[in-house]
């Protein structure tokens, strides 16, 4: 198999973060998403990165299998930093409540502490959160996933059309890399040769045909669904559930602690979603 | 049988809401329970919508207006819905692939399980229960890309036996299988009809493979009628087949050839029960009569392959020191089962792929340096799916697509279009809309963009899969027609037939290595090859071997010696 092929796919290796139970996953990625989102703090932030670099250790994710996601995810923190310096360049200033100017540049663009803070304090939350994200994804198993949306209270159908999603996405892939040779032996142009405006309208014959080929995909599918009963009731049972073991409840533990040490430095120490160093 | 029927239609007539004029006309068939009956037809007979009414898809994921009834366990399935349905009838669809619901083998099985609320441990222990009842027990945890187009096929038929359903009906358990797959499938159906005392429906247009075992009746759908309803012998020595464009089984029609009259008492239904000893002279006279072809004078290199070897990954060797060398105007068929590099193969002719060693050669000249978009004006590629490859709406912009990538100007590709459509038997078309097309023709659709640009060489993937006899024929005669034009056509294929009847030369592929460059007579014929390349014998072979004929290969080699002839070829 093309190794492109399995980009965001679930990998079927062996780890204590696969053996954990679908719903301990969901929960401990919340319960850390919440914390770092809500909290200003950098110290804090730098110490979760530490610990979601740690976690990718033990889960035996590869850097190879993330390195295409990590680009992008560089470029869309980088865009956003400088975007939003662009239409705020005082928001650090308003924050902190202080300015101490580092860099003077012309019209209001001066570079403040603040604004330097404030931006590298988002940077990393990013930085920290998205690492979850696909710790959350590569170490769990789609139908899991489903199952533990389902526990959590969303409706079996919308969950297993997520998982579903999740587990055709290399089939698809597959398909739109053969379909994409085949239209450029027709001659198709898709390298940077060709205008922007064209290199868009040639995806298009690469994605109508995508399309027409994953309808036959979704017809077969959905009868064999039907068939066997997929929303007869209003609930059904999850063959792939787990029972929560012992390393489950730890990971919740600790998840959960981290989340009220991010909230209780907020709101005893800092008393502020941010830390301030400029007062 | 003086049971009570399972399964009955009386005078039952269905109309989809899409189209004009009834699917089905005035059925009248019942079905006693235990039976095993193969239900065959042409494409479009209604042979699926047949099965589609008795599981309950019609009229639940397809509307349309019932007239008659339909009975099941002499209760109306008017007044079921699917899901009270699929408790007695348990549905495998074709293509063991697209049906795989769940992640992993166990739980495939478990989901009519999951949607019935089954405790986890209940449903853990009736997984495995059934597993162990088609062997899949220690494949629970493995996903379909880990499994044998077989353990899939058992796979599937677990899915339905979970609900302890009485009836198993098969929509078209062959179409996607190659010969080796599709004879083990047809073994596991037999295994379970005699263990588990179900009510078989078997849907199939692949008669002879069917027939690998026994069947109770056979009826034969046309134009949605039932034409016949009978055993195998009786259907094998009338003309239904024939009329209805159902292929015969091949060592039938060889004794056609032979001139020996098909009658009930040689018992031919069935190729373990024909009595063919008696008949032995007749073919052996047969087979002396043919005339060997004259040897064609060697024609010069257009493709060749040499010390080609290849690794996605650098470790796994998907292709490993392959040579062969195609002449001008040859029909080849590469074979191999799935993963056995043929795909890959194409990929690196085509320029999708570089290889990491050996060379390519187009008439003497290196490939290596040539872009896809340069080698496209040489080589064609027709995907299996044609809708794959079609991103128009109209049939002109399609086939003119590649022309105008190429900026030729537009009063040059009219002409160019217009003689690739004429070629293709598209012209009456050139206004339609591709959606107004039949598969068949979407496919000559996709042939004709491609020969637009002119290529020396055509690669087809499967071009006749899941097709029935009259297509298959129509789409390999128009093949052989291009070919005849002195196109170079290779075919990537398990269809033991087109190999059989419509390329003199096979190259088998095993695990990334050409393990046989021969004739097709000789491949059908030998063990060692038929066993790697996941193929079977052809019933041409068994055929010689009852007849105490000993040179098996020589005499398959007559058949189509004798076919070409005859189809002046």
């Amino acid at each position: 198999m093309n190794v492109k092929a399995k980009l965001f796919s679930y990998d079927l290796v062996d780890s204590p973060i696969h053996q954990l139970s679908g719903l301990t996953k969901l929960i401990c990625f919340l319960l850390l998403t919440f914390a770092v989102m809500y909290s200003y703090d950098i110290r804090m932030i730098l110490l979760v990165m530490l610990f979601a670099v740690f976690i990718m250790r033990i889960s035996k994710i590869k850097f190879s299998q993330i390195k295409l996601m990590v680009v992008y995810v560089l470029i869309f923190v980088l865009t956003n930093a400088i975007i939003s310096f662009l239409f705020s360049p005082e928001m650090g200033v308003e924050i902190y409540g202080s300015r101490t100017p580092i860099l003077n540049l012309p019209g209001k663009f001066d570079l403040t502490a603040e604004q330097l803070l404030y931006s590298t304090t988002k940077l990393f939350k990013y930085a920290s959160v998205i690492p979850f994200g696909i710790i959350f994804l590569l170490t769990t198993n789609p139908s899991e996933f489903a199952s533990s949306l389902n526990r959590i209270g969303i409706h079996y159908k919308v969950s297993y059309a997520v998982a579903l999603t999740l587990r055709y996405f290399p089939d698809i892939q597959r398909d739109y890399h053969e379909i994409s040779q085949a239209q450029q032996a027709r001659g198709l142009e898709l390298s940077r040769k060709a205008s922007f405006f064209n290199r868009i309208k040639n995806g298009l014959l690469i994605i109508i045909p995508l399309i027409f080929s994953s309808l036959d995909r979704i017809e077969t599918i959905s009868n064999a669904m039907d068939l066997r009963g997929f929303s007869k009731s209003n609930t059904r049972t999850w063959y792939t559930s787990r029972k929560m073991k012992r390393n489950d409840y730890a990971a919740l533990i600790i998840s959960a602690s981290i989340f009220i040490a991010m909230a209780g430095v907020s709101i005893f120490i800092n008393k502020s979603r941010f830390y301030n160093p400029f007062v | 049988m003086d049971l009570k029927p399972v399964i009955e239609f009386k005078n039952f007539s269905f109309q989809y809401h899409s189209q004009s004029e009834p699917t089905l006309h005035n059925i009248d068939l019942s079905i006693s329970p235990g039976e095993k009956i193969l239900i065959v037809g042409p494409s479009g007979s209604g042979k699926s919508t047949l099965g589609n009414c008795i599981n309950g898809l019609i009229p639940f994921a397809y509307e349309g207006e019932i007239k008659g009834d339909l009975l099941i366990h002499g209760e109306s399935t008017q007044d079921k819905n699917i899901f009270e349905l699929s408790k007695w009838v348990g549905t495998v669809l074709q293509d063991s692939d697209a049906q795989f619901v769940g992640l992993s083998a166990g739980e495939d099985i478990a989901f009519s399980l999951e949607n019935d609320n089954v405790p986890h441990a209940r449903m853990h222990k009736q997984v495995w229960k059934v597993a162990e009842m088609v062997g899949m027990q220690n494949w629970l945890t493995s996903s379909p890309f880990e499994l044998s187009g077989g353990q899939k096929q058992r796979t599937s038929l677990a899915g339905v036996l979970v609900n302890d359903v009485d009836i198993l009906l098969f929509d078209e358990p062959l179409a996607n299988l190659d010969p080796a797959t599709g004879k083990t499938a047809i073994e596991i159906i037999e295994d379970i009809y005699t263990r588990e005392n179900k009510t078989i429906i078997i849907i199939e247009h692949r008669l002879e493979d069917v027939l690998h075992r026994f069947v109770d009746r056979i009826i034969v759908i046309n134009d949605g009628r039932i034409i016949s309803n009978t055993d195998a012998h009786s259907l094998v020595c009338s003309d239904v087949l024939t009329k209805t464009g159902i292929r015969e089984p091949l060592y039938v029609t060889a004794l056609k050839y032979a001139g020996i009259k098909i009658t009930e008492d040689i018992e031919p239904g069935y190729i373990t029960t024909l009595q063919a000893h008696q008949h032995r002279n007749a073919l052996t006279t047969w087979q002396a009569s043919i005339e060997k072809p004259k040897a064609q004078k060697e024609k010069p290199s257009v493709l060749k392959v040499e010390q080609v070897s290849f690794s996605y990954d650098g470790i796994v060797k998907v292709l490993d020191d392959i040579n062969f060398d195609i002449k001008e105007g040859e029909m080849v068929s590469i074979i191999g089962k799935n993963g056995a590099g043929k795909s890959t193969l194409s990929k690196l002719i085509c320029g999708f792929e570089k290889q990491d060693q050996g060379t390519i050669f187009y008439r003497s000249q290196d490939l290596h340096d040539k872009s896809i978009k340069e080698r496209a004006e040489i080589i064609g590629v027709v995907l299996q799916n044609p809708n794959q490859m079609i991103s128009k709406n109209l049939i002109f912009d399609e086939v003119a697509l590649g022309l105008r990538f190429r900026n030729i100007p537009e009063e040059e590709i009219t002409p160019r279009v217009e003689k690739a459509l004429e070629i293709c038997g598209l012209n009456p078309f050139i206004e339609w809309p591709i959606s107004a097309l039949s598969f068949g023709q979407k496919k000559r659709v996709t042939i004709a963009s491609i020969l637009v640009l002119g290529p020396e060489i055509l690669i087809l993937d499967e071009p006749t899969a899941g097709q029935d006899y009259r297509h298959y024929t129509e789409i390999m005669e128009f093949l052989v027609e291009i070919n005849k034009l002195g196109v170079t056509v290779l075919l990537i294929t398990h269809d033991m037939h087109l190999m059989l009847e419509y390329t003199p030369r096979a190259i088998v592929l095993s695990e990334g290595r050409l393990i046989a460059d021969t004739s097709a007579s000789s491949v059908l014929t030998d063990h060692q090859v038929i066993e790697s390349a996941n193929l079977k014998e052809t019933s041409l072979f068994h055929l010689a071997q009852l007849a105490n004929i000993s040179d098996g290969a020589g005499f398959v080699q007559g058949f189509i010696d004798y076919e070409r002839k005859l189809k002046n070829r």
